[in-house]
């Protein structure tokens, strides 16, 4: 069963998305921002991590860096963000981001983007 | 699912769809009335479906019946909807259509009709998959014709707009920058694509396409709304427009059995049919 790593400090965002993932037979762990996120990556080494963009303690883009910096093997990021602006997308693909999903999103958008990702 | 039995207004009103589409909403389904109905009653401040049933006899125009037609078709589609099909399409059916068509002394252009578009995205994502695979047939021009009943569905496909929740709908974020370009808080398909496809409204029991002429026909989740006979009728129709050896792509769920002898199924294609030599 593939795990996923929901990164967002909205807890609306973060109940949403585990009800999709979790009825596409995907565990999902949770974190509130950046750093916990970091540190849950090195416990729980997920396959698919959804990252909120605007967070406290530490960005989206602040987790990626790091993770990209401090792992040779990393789970596929997702950035699941309301930044949909071109230069906000081309930044996080720039920044290495496998995929990116602009709020709102569905069941339907979210399990194609896994699917691109590989992960479904 | 709650069982509904239908009224007169209901029976009306799937009969109206029936006799502009061939399609069939069914006694299970009878539910979506009401649901797909909502829009159009709410917009004219309609209260029932006794009410719309009556408003559409009274209508001389024939305009709010079109509207009601519209409403109760489903629209549903996706880019790159059932990703191992366009796959197939572009690792097997375009190169071997490109071969056939050469040896049968063709100009090097192929013709696609996606029948039953709804909003464009499948016509769309034929033309990218071309478009990505250029280099490995750099003489070859692809003809899309898209066609569907639906007014508004046409009406969007042509405006080439897309709301952001479906333009990222199957669609990978680097083709969607690649194709598509933001237009306010929605997407337009960009200009190097915009003009590759044509679409067209039309009914696809007595389509305006040409005869005998596409190599690659995509009817998918369509047959699925039809009665046995009407889906027998439709298959005449997408044989009479295939060109010789075309192939014929149904939805996941569809099937020739028992339905045409016009198209064979492909056992090294899954869910691909072969146009039978009429000899």
């Amino acid at each position: 069963m593939k795990n996923c790593l929901v990164v967002d400090d909205s807890k609306v965002i973060r109940k949403v998305a585990r009800h999709i993932l979790e009825s596409l037979d995907i565990t999902v762990s949770e974190a509130c921002d950046g750093r916990e996120a970091l540190s849950q990556c090195q416990s729980s080494d997920p396959d698919v991590v959804l990252l909120d963009w605007n967070m406290p303690v530490m960005s989206g883009m602040e987790f990626l860096q790091q993770l990209n910096a401090t792992r040779s093997s990393r789970p596929k990021v997702i950035f699941c963000t309301t930044e949909n602006g071109l230069g906000h997308i081309k930044a996080a693909l720039d920044a290495g981001a496998d995929e990116y999903v602009m709020k709102p999103f569905d069941r339907d958008t979210l399990e194609s983007k896994l699917q691109i990702v590989g992960v479904l | 699912m709650r069982e509904i039995v239908a009224t007169s207004a209901m029976r009306m009103l799937t009969e109206l769809l029936e006799q502009k589409t061939g399609q069939v909403l069914s006694e299970s389904r009878l539910w979506r009335l009401e649901t797909a109905l909502g829009p159009v009653m709410r917009a004219r401040a309609i209260h029932s479906l006794e009410a719309l049933g009556e408003a559409v006899q009274a209508d001389a125009s024939g305009g709010l019946a079109t509207h009601v037609v519209d409403a109760l078709l489903n629209n549903e589609t996706s880019f790159f909807r059932d990703a191992h099909i366009f796959a197939m399409i572009g690792n097997a059916l375009i190169p071997e259509a490109i071969a056939r068509t050469q040896a049968q002394g063709r100009e090097p252009t192929l013709r696609i009709w996606c029948a039953g578009c709804s909003t464009g995205q499948e016509a769309w994502s034929l033309a990218m998959l071309f478009e990505n695979g250029r280099a490995r047939w750099p003489d070859w021009r692809l003809e899309i014709l898209a066609t569907d009943i639906s007014h508004s569905a046409i009406a969007r496909a042509q405006s080439g707009i897309v709301p952001q929740i479906e333009a990222q709908r199957g669609l990978p974020v680097s083709e969607m920058l690649r194709w598509m370009e933001p237009e306010g808080d929605d997407w337009r398909i960009g200009p190097a694509l915009r003009g590759k496809v044509d679409f067209r409204r039309d009914n696809l029991i007595d389509p305006k396409v040409p005869s005998g002429y596409y190599d690659l026909i995509l009817c998918r989740n369509v047959l699925l709304y039809f009665t046995p006979e009407r889906k027998r009728d439709l298959f005449s129709v997408l044989a009479r427009h295939s060109a010789p050896g075309g192939w014929l792509l149904l939805g996941a769920g569809e099937t020739t059995i028992d339905l045409t002898t016009d198209f064979a199924a492909c056992p090294d294609h899954r869910g691909a049919y072969r146009r039978v030599d009429p000899a």
